[in-house]
């Protein structure tokens, strides 16, 4: 049972840092004539041992912080005290390791690429050698296309891994070895804001890189999304829980396969190409998420 | 509403409809500051956090 009782709920958009993101959806909150409050998770501690909980933050929560960390924590207390954050801890927990995305997806029928985790640096040099190069080498948590690698051949391979044995966090020697996909030169990112996806885009990668991530310079185009493909999305937000997420595919030559899945959805790419107005789409289901 | 750069001294606009949380960098040095509380003649800033190894999508 949550907090929730009012018809009219207010909302709370918690943040670390203010992007184009957060002000577009703190307007559009607004607009909808939803009483919105931004609380700054930096400079908002919680008490978990408290009886009371937190007046400045409201029954209705978005989290939205651009750390994975702050904001996986901050959805698990405000969760236990029973306020309805989107999206959910367990969903972001899921989409924020890759190894758990990757394993529900393929669970669930979801065409994703082949991949291996190995937990030593021989045994990930034995898969890399076994899938043949180039192949893929990713964090199992990570953001922006960091320290993901396409290793091009033995050589590269264990240079890699030399210098994942000698970093100091324990994740990088866990090896997410995946298959290189051979796909034109983007990928396809589809927000999904409940049970609907609201915008597609082709990402094309600069001509520098072979990532496409926005971030890193990747230029959005607008697509329309076949059945097949809006079937796969829907399907893969349902399986981590949604509910407002981006979910990353590729083309590969034997169809759609479906390698990522964002919690914290970064949009302001697909919506300069988009028709809708993909922040209005995602506080109209936040709004309508109340009675839920 | 104008400020200084603490770095390197330059003005920095800052404009109107600005909010707590929002940053702005210099437009000479590029370093980044967070607004922590503004008003109508007044706006306070410190520097913006550094990015973070789990930062974005």
């Amino acid at each position: 049972m949550g907090r929730i009782t009012s018809e009219l709920a207010k909302l709370s958009i918690v943040f670390d840092r203010l992007r184009w993101e957060e002000k577009e959806l703190f307007e559009r909150a607004k607009e909808e004539g939803l009483e919105v409050n931004l609380v700054d998770a930096k400079s908002m501690p919680l008490d978990l041992t408290s009886s009371s909980v937190p007046s400045s933050i409201a029954d209705l929560v978005l989290q939205r912080t651009i750390s994975h960390y702050r904001g996986l924590y901050y959805a698990a207390i405000l969760e236990r005290w029973g306020y309805r954050v989107i999206n959910s801890y367990k969903s972001s927990h899921l989409c924020g390791n890759k190894l758990l995305t990757t394993l529900l997806l393929s669970q669930n029928g979801i065409p994703t690429p082949h991949t291996f985790i190995a937990f030593s640096r021989d045994s990930a040099l034995q898969i890399m050698d076994k899938m043949g190069y180039p192949v893929v080498i990713k964090p199992i948590t990570g953001s922006w296309g960091r320290m993901i690698a396409k290793v091009r051949d033995r050589d590269e391979a264990e240079a890699l891994l030399e210098t994942r044995e000698m970093l100091p966090d324990p994740q990088q020697q866990i090896y997410y070895v995946q298959e290189y996909i051979n796909r034109p030169p983007r990928d396809i990112r589809s927000v999904v804001v409940g049970d609907r996806v609201v915008a597609t885009i082709y990402r094309y990668q600069p001509d520098d890189d072979w990532k496409t991530n926005i971030a890193r310079g990747g230029k959005a185009e607008l697509l329309k999304p076949d059945s097949e493909l809006e079937e796969l999305m829907l399907k893969a937000a349902k399986v981590v829980g949604g509910e407002i997420l981006g979910i990353d595919a590729m083309e590969s030559s034997n169809g759609y396969v479906l390698h990522e899945i964002n919690n914290n959805v970064e949009f302001k790419g697909a919506s300069s190409v988009s028709e809708k107005n993909i922040a209005s789409e995602i506080i109209k289901y936040v709004k309508g998420s109340v009675s839920k | 509403m104008k400020i200084n750069c603490q770095e390197c001294g330059a003005e920095m606009d800052i404009p109107a409809d600005s909010i707590p949380g929002e940053i702005i960098s210099c437009p000479d040095c590029g370093v980044e500051y967070e607004i922590v509380s503004i008003s109508a003649d007044k706006v306070e800033v410190k520097p913006a956090e550094e990015v973070g190894e789990d930062w974005g999508e």
